[in-house]
């Protein structure tokens, strides 16, 4: 089972210099995506999900960014070291990436056929007919109807969820081995959004394209993924495969993201569990658990350091010095409601 | 014609007065044409022929997609804006014949939480001002000490420090500008609030303790809400009794337990299914209802049953016919859909499978 990597973070450090101080956005991420496989990130608002998602892409501008550390290694060469003109050729080819507003990603004044063109002349060489027939295809594929027609058309003449295919469309034009979608789906309706996730996971099925998938949304996440990392200020709390993360969690940040969302499947309960308190200011973040100031857990080791991710079982990596379990979390749960 | 008036008998028994009546209510916007002479060449009928109740003391959750006229309803029955056509009843006050000084006298008893917390709070003014402004407005203090006074007890019940006062909204998170806006709508203790999509920009971790407080607040105040989203498992969680809108029009309406157990309404089925759970065994087995291609335009919604463009069992009679609007149990569910059966079993659509 263990074949090389497709893409593989190792210690991925990158910190903003602002005026008021350092902000570290992405303070020491590292996983990996197999071939064909989809990677869950999940975080919320600020937890540097996108950060990682851009430093692959080589898209934080630096400065104001400065990576401090870390390596990207994509089929083992490291896009951290590629030259400006290298990553252009990895950008959009290799790895293509859609994000949550379709709207200001796509050009307002092109038609969608020369924006998706563009790429097929740029990267694959092609000629301009042999690219209009691949573009119509492409729309047909990501379930456009009459592509062959609405191909002349300009962005606004689109709905949210059919740019949003549109972007898919490029984003596949040249059959990249890596798909990054940065919340695709949080700017759509729910019936839009099932649209839309079924999309990607035929991609998956029928070209083995690797899926980043990033979101806040554990039921998104939940869907599609084989692996989940949960992010928090920066770091990784938690690696799991996907059922084992929802099933046996081990951080009690994961499991307090769990418990304080109501679920269509169970009992409505009588009273939500929120996560108390707030998220940390990501500037001058002490050196402790980043997740202890809100933690019901939290004892005075926690605030002794930065805990490291721990192999807890098979594949199972925990950032809490704690053994806390499913069990323990609804028990105090329970008490601290009451 | 049958209104929800008739239709709600048994489900609330204890809660009989309705405290909000809509009457065949229909808020729809010009379009215009022409730079000098604008001539009306067509309307957005945003919200077009809605009758309900929301009875006093209860949640009624309103959920449909971006679009569905979910949020102009709240704001027509606040009068923010003007319905077209049809009644609003605040108790036994018409809202809708009221006049704007008038109104504004009754805005003491409605007011509204907003679903943005950066752009509902004017970032020039102070958390005192912003809290304080319609105390001073309704002349409900008679001086600075008492202003200040009940100020600080509002930002305590919202769980804020009332040291804050002094501050700016800039120097809050947007769980705290929640609050500060829930504080706002709180200060007139009002009667009723329509809640916007109060938790839609917060994040997940912040949600719930969002939520707690709303129900806190209500049960502390005695207060009705109108809760406007589109995250069903919310809505499920808060309200007593949820409606779903599509395009203007009321397609289903029921007690919540019943609404998610045996929807009637394919709408609402679809809906339902398409809702993402946090359980990936589930997901994998799990058969979504996928609805193909998007909401049609408000302009010119389809002829008969608005959503018979996109559902999974349409025949002929739902183009040719808009379906009654009918108690279809005998105990207020209602729905709007010509193939609804009475009984416990949601509506089929693709041979069975339960309500998820």
């Amino acid at each position: 089972m263990e074949g090389d990597p497709l893409l593989e973070v190792r210690d991925l450090r990158v910190y903003f210099e602002t005026r008021d101080g350092t902000v570290k956005a992405v303070d020491g991420v590292s996983f990996s995506i197999e071939p064909g496989e989809t990677l869950g990130l999940v975080g919320e608002s600020g937890c540097g999900k996108s950060v990682t998602a851009m430093s692959i892409m080589r898209l934080v501008p630096h400065p104001p960014a400065r990576t401090v550390s870390g390596s990207i290694l994509f089929q083992g060469r490291d896009l951290l070291k590629l030259s400006e003109a290298g990553m252009r050729r990895v950008r959009g080819k290799q790895i293509a990436m859609i994000f949550q507003d379709p709207m200001t990603c796509l050009n307002p004044v092109l038609t969608i056929g020369r924006q998706i063109m563009e790429a097929l002349q740029r990267h694959l060489g092609m000629t301009k007919r042999q690219a209009r027939a691949r573009a119509i295809e492409l729309l047909e594929l990501v379930g456009i109807p009459t592509a062959a027609k609405r191909i002349d058309d300009y962005p606004h003449q689109f709905s949210g969820g059919m740019r949003q295919r549109v972007m898919i469309a490029m984003a596949l034009s040249c059959s990249p081995q890596l798909l990054i979608a940065d919340e695709p789906t949080t700017a759509l309706d729910v019936t839009i959004q099932a649209q839309i996730l079924e999309l990607i996971a035929k991609l998956r099925r029928e070209f083995n394209t690797a899926v980043m998938l990033i979101t806040h949304d554990m039921g998104v996440v939940a869907g599609v993924s084989d692996r989940i990392v949960v992010m928090y200020a920066g770091r990784p709390m938690e690696t799991a495969d996907a059922e084992v993360l929802f099933s046996d969690p081990r951080h009690p940040y994961t499991m307090g993201l769990l418990h304080s969302i109501p679920r269509l499947d169970e009992e409505r309960k009588e009273r939500l569990v929120p996560i108390q308190g707030l998220p940390p200011d990501l500037i001058s973040l002490p050196a402790i658990c980043p997740f202890a100031p809100r933690c019901t857990f939290a004892v005075d080791q926690c605030r002794a350091g930065v805990p490291e991710l721990r192999l807890v079982e098979l594949n199972h990596y925990v950032a809490c010095i704690r053994e806390i379990t499913k069990e323990r979390y609804a028990h105090a749960a329970v008490a601290t409601s009451s | 014609m049958v209104t929800a008036a008739q239709g709600v008998t048994t489900t609330h028994v204890g809660l009989a007065q309705p405290l909000v009546r809509i009457d065949r209510l229909h808020v729809h916007f010009p379009i215009t044409s022409g730079i000098l002479l604008q001539r009306r060449v067509g309307a957005v009928k945003a919200v077009d022929d809605i009758s309900f109740e929301i009875w006093k003391g209860e949640t009624l959750g309103l959920v449909g997609e971006s679009g569905c006229g979910k949020s102009t309803t709240g704001r027509a029955i606040l009068q923010l804006t003007r319905p077209t056509q049809g009644k609003v009843y605040f108790g036994d006050q018409e809202l809708t014949a009221l006049s704007g000084e008038q109104m504004r006298r009754m805005r003491k008893h409605l007011q509204v939480i907003f679903q943005d917390p950066y752009s509902s709070l004017n970032p020039r003014m102070t958390v005192g001002s912003i809290i304080g402004e319609p105390l001073q407005i309704h002349r409900m203090v008679s001086n600075r000490a008492e202003l200040r006074e009940r100020v600080q007890e509002l930002l305590r019940t919202v769980g804020l420090n009332p040291y804050f006062v002094n501050r700016y909204p800039h120097e809050f998170s947007g769980g705290q500008r929640q609050r500060i806006g829930i504080a706002r709508a709180l200060a007139l203790r009002p009667d009723f609030v329509v809640c916007d999509e109060p938790i839609s920009a917060l994040d997940v971790s912040i949600r719930a303790q969002i939520i707690n407080l709303l129900e806190d607040l209500q049960e502390q105040f005695h207060l009705t809400y109108l809760f406007i989203a589109h995250d069903l498992s919310v809505v499920r969680h808060i309200s007593d009794r949820v409606a779903v809108m599509y395009l203007g029009k009321l397609v289903e309406l029921a007690d919540r337990k019943e609404l998610y157990q045996s929807p009637k309404h394919p709408y609402t089925r679809a809906l339902l299914s398409a809702v993402p759970i946090p359980d990936p065994q589930l997901e994998r087995r799990r058969e979504r209802i996928i609805l193909t291609g998007d909401v049609p335009s408000p302009v010119n919604p389809p002829t008969g049953c608005v959503f018979h463009t996109r559902c999974p069992i349409a025949q002929r009679i739902c183009g040719a016919e808009a379906p009654q609007w009918r108690d279809i149990n005998g105990n207020g569910h209602m729905v709007a859909c010509h193939f609804a059966q009475p009984g416990p079993e949601p509506i089929a659509l693709r041979g069975g499978g339960g309500a998820l």
